[in-house]
């Protein structure tokens, strides 16, 4: 069995996403799809699974060209996609989640869904309760439950979109040991990704795709630089962060006794310097957030006592702490950080401190060229958030951070970004503190933690276990510390 | 309470449980139909003055489906193909049918008409107290309560109704799975719309017999109330009826008794209701009903995620 796409071409206005691509997929295969953000690696993977019909080009399945007129047709043509963020339906069981559009036959019965979902768990070592809502599984778990689903449907062909960005480090070794035994079984299972390593661990072939061509196909393992040299153009500058003796006074002071049930740790107490970026590691859901949420005046279920500059803030809201030149970046760029069907041009005016009552439009037009053209953004003024890709809503979130933060919150600040992208948003952030912002932030990844910060916090279950200084950790550390191991 | 009252209690509350019910359906599948009011009305006097000109109360009723499922078949069309605001055009329609029924409806104000007559259930009629409150009434008090009935199993027991959610809760997802997401909708806003229907002839033919100008007293926007109050579940929002339809009947009985009381009863149930909407979304409340499964669900009720936002795939 084998996958063949023969000259997919996909466009949309002047953007040519997909540019003429032909590839074979054989079945058993893990095969990789790299690029660097914008590259049409989604898009590829919309055209396959149906949610994107291709101006040309065809796709054959065992020689047989197939009808991939919408993501059901795909389905049935056996071709199952996983989204970053799974399409599953939040308040449903999980067992009514898999029937939900499943063929009204004798083999698609609750019943036997819940026999396969069983039969799954035990096999894939996944532990799902085919009662539980879904709401109240991991994104993991979320996941699992979909390629469980897509394999009862039938799918031979398992594609994944950026399976790894929001899962956890165990929940991803599990993720692939899943593929692995799929395409063991003779699924061909396409991953899409623009990190390096993920791909060089997983995949057997992989695709690097560039400003939507084909740049090759290499088998794996190979030179991760061979792989950098195909998906950029330029060269990649060595990155690090110089020594931290220059941090300036202390920024920020946190105490409290506030304890609830996010937060468990009853006493915070910590403080920040001008300059100072602190990474904040953990477990999704470890409490990292709360931490931020809280420093950003968000939420106060963890800290009461907030002193920015030796001035009590612990009363000030959100929107009064931004005047101190607070700022807070959610992970969730689409529901939190973005609004949909705006353009940049009206995101920039949206975030602009300017408050007359008049829109200066050129002005934010003007601006939001120029955030394009800094942040290197595939985009036009008028673009919305949807026509972006991932690696440029993250962009655009950067350029809308006010200018001169004193005190920058992030989570995840690269996550979905390709690694020169990350880099280059590092320098920036890095420029930042050199002009006296302190940066805090939550990561699950480790590289990224280690490289750039001063200190990194370890978060567990709410609480935080241990303090780092940077050389201190190390990658064994860091997951044993995640793990709540000492 | 007598057997007597409690009768009345449910036959007066006949209209608002199908209006109730035929907006819950609508909304849960992800689109709000405001009309309620007007549409109520409307087919309200089109059910009275064809089943006054035929002289049968069934071609009435017809009538008056009809009537409210067109009022939502524009609904369905403005917001789900043309994508307009759904609540503009709903409160537009409201206006549009209140004045559509007061001026067609000029020839037939307070004529005496047809009216469906009494049909107790032989057998269960004789069950002390419940035989008297519940089966010595008319069909269509019998099928508004069958149809909360249906209606539940309907969709929390089929594939069907695991559909019905799905379009309403998370319509790109529904989409994805190959169910076909505005045709469903456009089913439901007009099947919901049609019950509406049956709420306004309940009125006109049994509840409050005849026809004149604003004769529905502004039930249809009780019932928006009440679909909100019920959680968008058919039992709850019928239990929500019953209940509005108890403090109505109170009202009257205690009249002589204790005006004062009296007078306040009618708009008690507004505050009662956001009352008992905070109560139940209060933190403590949700963690004790978190716990309670199918029971608690009921209890905490949700409005579909999707509700009011129009689907179009690219
Ligand atoms: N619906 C759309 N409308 C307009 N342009 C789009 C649309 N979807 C994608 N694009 C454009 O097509 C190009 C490829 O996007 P795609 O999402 O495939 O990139 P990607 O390789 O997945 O990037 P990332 O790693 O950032 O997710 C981008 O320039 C993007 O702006
Ligand atoms: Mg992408």
């Amino acid at each position: 069995m084998s996958l063949q796409l023969r000259s997919i071409t996909k466009t949309f206005g002047p953007i040519v996403a997909n540019d003429s691509l032909s590839l074979t997929i054989e079945s058993g295969e893990i095969h990789g799809l790299l690029g660097e953000n914008g590259a049409g690696k989604s898009t590829l993977a919309k055209v396959l699974s149906g949610f994107v019909s291709p101006d040309s080009g065809t796709v054959e399945l065992d020689d047989e060209q197939l009808k991939l007129s919408s993501p059901s047709a795909a389905v049935s043509s056996g071709i199952g996609i996983l989204h970053q963020e799974p399409l599953v339906f939040l308040d449903f069981s999980a067992v009514d989640n898999m029937l939900v559009g499943s063929p009204r036959d004798g083999n698609h019965t609750k019943d036997l869904a819940e026999e396969h979902l069983l039969k799954i768990c035990e096999q894939f070592n996944f532990s799902i309760d085919p009662l539980i809502p879904v709401q109240k599984l991991s994104v993991g778990e979320r996941q699992q439950l979909e390629i469980a689903r897509l394999l009862w449907l039938g799918a031979r062909v398992l594609i994944l979109d950026e399976p790894t960005t929001a899962i956890s480090g165990s929940q991803r070794e599990n993720l692939f040991q899943t593929i692995r035994s799929l395409a063991e079984a003779g699924m061909s299972v396409i991953f899409v990704s623009h990190k390096l390593e993920e791909i060089q661990e997983i995949c057997s072939r992989v695709t690097v795709l560039r400003q939507g061509r084909i740049m090759g196909t290499k088998h794996l393992p190979c030179p991760t630089s061979d792989l950098i040299d195909l998906m950029f153009d330029r060269e990649l500058e060595p990155q690090g962060r110089k020594s931290s003796d220059s941090l300036g006074s202390i920024c920020l002071e946190l105490c409290g006794q506030k304890v609830t049930t996010h937060f468990e740790s009853g006493k915070v107490d910590m403080t920040f310097r001008t300059g100072e970026i602190v990474g904040l590691a953990g477990l999704e859901g470890a409490g990292q957030r709360d931490l931020l949420r809280s420093i950003a005046g968000l939420d106060d279920t963890v800290t009461e006592g907030v002193f920015f500059r030796s001035r009590d803030i612990g009363d000030d809201s959100y929107i009064h702490r931004m005047q101190y030149g607070f700022h807070y970046l959610p992970a969730d760029r689409g529901r939190e950080g973005l609004v949909d069907g705006l353009t940049i041009t009206e995101h920039v005016a949206l975030a602009s401190p300017q408050r007359s009552i008049a829109t200066d439009w050129k002005l934010s037009r003007e601006e939001s060229k120029k955030i394009i053209d800094k942040f290197s953004i595939k985009g036009t003024p008028e673009s919305v958030p949807a026509s972006l890709s991932g690696g440029n809503q993250q962009r655009l979130l950067l350029g809308l951070i006010p200018d001169n933060p004193t005190v920058l919150l992030m989570e995840h600040p690269t996550r979905g970004l390709d690694i020169e992208s990350a880099a280059w948003v590092w320098k920036y952030l890095m420029s930042l503190t050199e002009e006296g912002t302190t940066i805090l932030f939550s990561s699950s990844d480790f590289d990224e933690l280690m490289t750039y910060c001063d200190r990194i916090f370890v978060f567990f279950e709410g609480a935080i276990i241990q303090e780092l200084a940077s050389v201190e950790a190390t990658t064994e550390r860091l997951g044993s510390l995640l793990g709540g191991v000492k | 309470m007598e057997a007597a009252t409690v009768a009345i209690i449910i036959a007066s509350s006949t209209p608002l449980v199908f209006a109730a019910l035929g907006e819950t359906l609508t909304e849960k599948s992800g689109v709000v139909n405001l009309s309620l009011d007007g549409s109520m009305l409307l087919s309200a006097m089109t059910g009275f003055a064809s089943a006054y000109l035929s002289g049968s109360v069934e071609i009435g009723l017809c009538v008056a489906m009809f009537t409210s499922a067109t009022v939502a078949s524009v609904v369905a069309f403005a917001g789900i193909k043309l994508r307009l605001n759904q609540i503009a055009v709903g409160l537009v329609l409201t206006y549009f049918a209140t004045k559509a029924s007061a001026l067609f409806g000029g020839d037939f104000v307070r004529k005496p008409g047809p009216s469906i007559q009494k049909m107790s259930i032989p057998g269960l009629e004789e069950i002390p107290f419940v035989g008297e409150a519940v089966f010595q009434q008319n069909p269509l008090v019998y099928l508004s309560i069958v149809l909360g009935f249906v209606l539940f199993v309907f969709m929390f027991k089929t594939r069907r109704g695991l559909d019905l959610h799905a379009i309403g809760d998370r319509p790109e997802a529904a989409f994805s799975r190959g169910i076909n997401v505005n045709l469903q909708r456009y089913v439901y806003t007009i099947l919901g719309g049609a019950l509406v229907g049956l709420g306004g002839a309940a009125f006109s033919l049994d509840a409050k017999m005849g026809w004149s100008d604003g004769h529905i007293a502004n039930y249809g926007w009780i019932a928006l109330a009440i679909v909100i109050f019920g959680g968008w579940h058919p039992l709850r929002a019928m239990f929500g009826c019953y209940l509005f339809g108890l403090i109505q009947v109170s009202a009257l009985e205690l009249q002589p008794v204790l005006p004062d009381l009296a007078q306040v009863l009618p708009i008690a149930p507004f505050p009662l209701m956001i009352v008992a909407l905070v109560f139940i979304n209060l933190r403590v409340v949700h963690s004790v009903t978190d716990r309670l499964g199918s029971i608690g669900s009921l209890i905490r009720g949700r409005a579909p995620s999707g509700l009011g936002e129009s689907f179009w795939p690219d």
